[in-house]
């Protein structure tokens, strides 16, 4: 025994341990906090998702001014009206006579936070005629910011609702196989092949040309969210079944089978609950991929429709050359989704190895 | 013997040319009055798929049109630059006191691109093969006045008479884009009934042949169709130089128009056609760097419109659609719609200032015909919203339309979601209607997906689209705006018009078809275009600008606003001597 190798064995235990719980709360926080922006859009994006500035099409990034035109320096953040040039839409320019200064909870566009509180007041924003456009503008003068944190709804939405709607399917039917075995078991599990082998882009084309006209595109995207999420249960069943299958033949379990237990007290009272920690590993990888499905699908001009926002429609105006090479931060809406899946897969990782580190 | 010697040389050296001179003289040639090039030199153009056929006889497809119209000639041709006729293989004509009677002289000496002889029998057989039923010429319409066919008799080997069954005030410009085909080469297919199989993308070049500037050289399927100088081709230059100046004319496939802006860059083709105001705009700095020019000429004759489902045929099959009928029959709506849509927006937005705004389908750009007393409906939500009170409509507490029964107004908007800037109308168009209280939902769907909606199953309640007149002249329109018309899109199948309005229209359309005068015809036809504009059966929208590009050492480029705009006059086209060389 060698009490110095030791020491440094507990020491870097105890550092990996510290590196993963740092992980673990920062990938935790990072979500929340996303989500928790996300949410509350409304309130912190100065425009409604769907206002039009139809004089600012394709506005850059409004500059934040702390010195003005004759070199006077303001505490205050402000911003310069701006206009088009007569002849040349792509060429806005600032007004030094007309300055606005940076407002905390002004007025604006009316909003509703999860369907339940409405207002008008936002967390900052400048007095018409000018205007603060953090991420610039589309073609059709909608402020870029604003969109992208309304479009994190619909993008996130769609990831969450559909992973949840996998794993649900996943721990029923991956449970009641691993349960009863014999052909509950191969019926299931041949069916779980079967959606895992359908290649679900083409099967979403399909549901989304099939459907009428006459429903609004929430209604359709929602659909296709749950196309994705049903598509999806192939994976979480599978690994449900095996936890299942290896913790039924655990000692507790067969000591309360031997008191009488039912299957379906079992499954409920004490298998289910084994698969938990499986599953949220399996929703930490399955929310990002599906997110991803989204934006991809939106991409195509497979998801939500105009003029409703999301990660996915928003790039896909990058797809026309005019845009790649004239307004670089129409690209950014690409960037959005990097840190929240970094986010995802870290929690995925660190949610693995403390299953692993338990076993 | 030192004497003869030069002399014989210099008569040797004489003798091929004044062939060639005398060959010319007995040649009725065409001296074009465009500037003088040289012959040499390849042009590429760059084409969103391949044609489909070489045979003008089939041919439905504008890829198609466009590299025939430079294989083949016609009778008498339309100027893309004036939008006037003008003697093509017929050198000139006349008509008959009572305009039914057109006697049209033919160029003599004149060869097929093979070598092959041209006479009023090629003439004569190609009208038969038009006008043939079991054929299916799409030409074939042009071609029967009132349910009956124009006559053609040969008067002698260069003499031909086109008999109209009554007055036909457009009769010179129905000779545009008619091929005349070669009797030799299609004669036995034809009387196989075998004429429409010919011509394919697969027969070998040396079997086809044509009248026009240019012969068909190799064929790369899904790539490139190259085409090469016809040596026997019917015009001149002001020097007396045979036309046309270029050795090679290719057409490459490039599916998308982002990519043919970068191949045009590259310098891979060197003409661009159809260019959107964005990808205008985002060349329009590289043009000096790059040697390339852009143009703008102007509004064409594309009009893009929102339209709503009128079909009565839909009762029962299609309940919903057919309850939203109600609405959409009331002129007052579509009136309202119309008020509400800002196209000044649209103009600038979609299309970067370069299109005009429409009052009808005649877009600024059709001069002869464009009705200037027509406002453009001013953008007014105060308007529209008179207009929707007056309707029965009402609002509720949240600025939502609701009809008199309490309904929410709400309609879809189907769009084809491969063109981009009618995407971005339908977003504008969407946001206008919802500041009026309508709820409008977009759907793009896919193009043939769309039309089968339209022309088939009238399974839509409003569509976004656009239309391009093949022509300036109003009576291609009556394709659409007669009741009795096989493209009456707003209200297919009428038997008899379905309201009085329609009743005129059709009543107008027919008078101007045999009024010969133009100023009794363009009374007319304003008059047309005010009824449309009052009844609005289609909300007409935006015209955008025709924007194309060349090389800017490219001479005679001269860009029209009717299609095949940017090379319409191949024959005449030439490259400029680098300055160096000049």
């Amino acid at each position: 025994m060698n009490p110095q190798s030791s020491g440094r064995g507990s020491d870097s235990s105890l550092r990996s341990e510290f590196h993963t719980k740092f992980r673990l709360t920062w990938a935790i926080w990072f979500l929340l906090a996303i989500h928790a922006v996300v949410v509350l859009a409304g309130f912190i994006a100065p425009y409604s998702f769907e206002t039009q500035d139809r004089e600012h099409p394709y506005a850059p990034p409004t500059h934040l001014h702390f010195v003005d035109c004759s070199g006077k320096f303001h505490f205050r953040p402000f911003v310069y009206v701006t206009k088009t040039a007569e002849n040349d839409l792509n060429d806005y320019q600032q007004d030094c006579a007309q300055l606005a200064r940076i407002e905390f909870f002004p007025q604006g566009d009316r909003y509703t936070i999860l369907g339940m509180f409405s207002s008008t007041r936002h967390l900052f924003g400048v007095q018409a005629p000018a205007s603060l456009f953090l991420m610039g503008t589309d073609g059709f003068g909608r402020d870029q910011f604003s969109r992208l944190l309304y479009g994190g709804q619909v993008s996130l939405f769609a990831g969450f609702v559909a992973a949840a709607f996998s794993a649900i399917a996943g721990l029923l039917l991956g449970g009641i196989a691993g349960m009863y075995g014999g052909r509950v078991d191969d019926v299931a599990m041949r069916f779980a092949e079967i959606f895992i082998a359908v290649p679900w882009f083409y099967l979403l084309i399909a549901v989304r040309a099939f459907l009428p006209l006459q429903i609004s595109p929430v209604t359709a995207f929602l659909l296709v969210v749950a196309v994705i999420g049903v598509v999806g249960w192939g994976r979480p069943a599978r690994l449900v079944r095996g936890v299942i299958l290896s913790a039924k033949e655990r000692n507790f379990v067969l000591a309360a089978r031997g008191f009488g237990a039912s299957n379906a007290y079992l499954l409920r009272r004490h298998l289910m609950p084994l698969t938990f920690r499986v599953l949220l590993t399996q929703m930490a990888v399955l929310i990002p991929q599906f997110i991803l499905a989204e934006v991809i699908l939106s991409f195509l001009g497979l998801g939500i429709g105009e003029p409703f926002p999301s990660w996915g429609n928003m790039l896909a105006q990058a797809q026309q050359y005019h845009v790649l090479v004239s307004y670089w931060w129409m690209l950014l809406p690409g960037l959005a989704p990097v840190p929240v899946f970094l986010a995802y897969h870290s929690l995925a990782e660190t949610l693995q190895e403390r299953i692993k580190s338990n076993i | 013997m030192r004497l003869r010697r030069p002399f014989f040389w210099c008569v040797a050296a004489l003798l091929p040319l004044l062939a060639t001179a005398q060959a010319i003289a007995q040649e009725d040639l065409l001296r074009t009055t465009s500037e003088p090039g040289n012959h040499d030199g390849k042009l590429v153009i760059a084409q969103r798929s391949e044609p489909r056929t070489f045979n003008p006889v089939v041919a439905v497809d504008q890829n198609s049109y466009g590299v025939n119209a430079r294989l083949q000639a016609d009778l008498i041709h339309i100027n893309r630059a004036t939008q006037k006729t003008e003697p093509a293989l017929a050198k000139s004509w006349t008509v008959s006191k009572d305009g039914t009677v057109f006697t049209l002289k033919l160029r003599r000496g004149v060869r097929f691109s093979d070598g092959q002889p041209f006479d009023a029998d090629d003439v004569l057989f190609s009208f038969k093969v038009y006008l043939d039923e079991q054929v299916h010429s799409s030409q074939r319409d042009l071609l029967i006045i009132s349910g009956k066919p124009v006559k053609v008799e040969k008067l002698d080997a260069s003499t031909v008479r086109f008999t109209f069954p009554s007055p036909y005030s457009a009769a010179e410009r129905v000779f545009d884009g008619l091929a005349i085909l070669p009797k030799h080469l299609l004669e036995k297919d034809y009387q196989a009934g075998k004429i429409a199989q010919d011509w394919t993308l697969n027969t070998p070049p040396a079997q086809i042949a044509g009248l026009g500037a240019f012969r068909l050289k190799q064929v790369v399927p899904g790539e490139r169709i190259v085409l090469e100088r016809n040596p026997y081709y019917w015009k001149i230059d002001a020097k007396g130089q045979r036309l046309p100046y270029l050795d090679e004319l290719t057409f490459v496939v490039v599916p998308t128009q982002d990519a043919q802006v970068i191949r045009f860059q590259a310098g891979d083709s060197q003409i661009i056609s159809g260019l959107s105001a964005d990808n205008y705009a985002a060349l329009e700095a590289e043009q000096k760097a790059r040697h390339f020019k852009l143009y703008d000429a102007g509004p064409g004759l594309e009009y893009n419109f929102l339209m709503f489902n009128l079909n009565d045929d839909i009762e029962g099959r299609l309940p919903e659609i057919a309850r939203k009928q109600k609405w959409f029959r009331d002129v007052r709506f579509r009136q309202a719609v119309s008020a509400a849509i800002d196209r000044a927006g649209i103009v600038r937005l979609v299309y970067r200032n370069r299109a005009a705004a429409l009052a009808t389908h005649v877009s600024p750009g059709n001069k002869a015909w464009f009705n200037s007393s027509i406002p453009v409906p001013a953008h007014s939500q105060p308007h529209a919203r008179e207009l929707l009170k007056a309707a029965g409509f009402s609002w509720t507490a949240d600025n939502t339309l609701v009809d008199s029964t309490g309904q929410p107004v709400e309609f879809s908007i189907i769009v084809t979601s491969s063109n981009a800037q009618r995407n971005q109308i339908a977003t504008l168009v969407q946001a206008d209607l919802k500041a009026v209280g309508i709820a409008a939902h977009v759907v793009p769907i896919e193009g043939r997906s769309a039309s089968d909606r339209l022309l088939n199953t009238h399974d839509y309640e409003a569509i976004l689209m656009g239309l391009v007149s093949g022509d300036a002249d109003p009576t291609p329109d009556m394709n659409i705006l007669e009741s009795n018309a096989q493209t009456h899109l707003w209200h297919l199948g009428e038997k008899t018009p379905a309201t009085p309005w329609e009743a005129e229209l059709d009543q107008l359309m027919e008078k101007q078809l045999v009024t010969m005068n133009y100023q009794q015809r363009k009374k007319i036809y304003d008059r047309v275009q005010e009824i449309l504009a009052q009844q609005l059966p289609m909300v007409y929208l935006a015209s955008p600008n025709i924007l194309v590009g060349a090389q800017e050492n490219l001479g005679n480029f001269h860009p029209a606003i009717i299609e095949q705009y940017t090379f319409w006059n191949a024959e005449e086209l030439f490259w400029h001597p680098p300055a160096g060389k000049q």
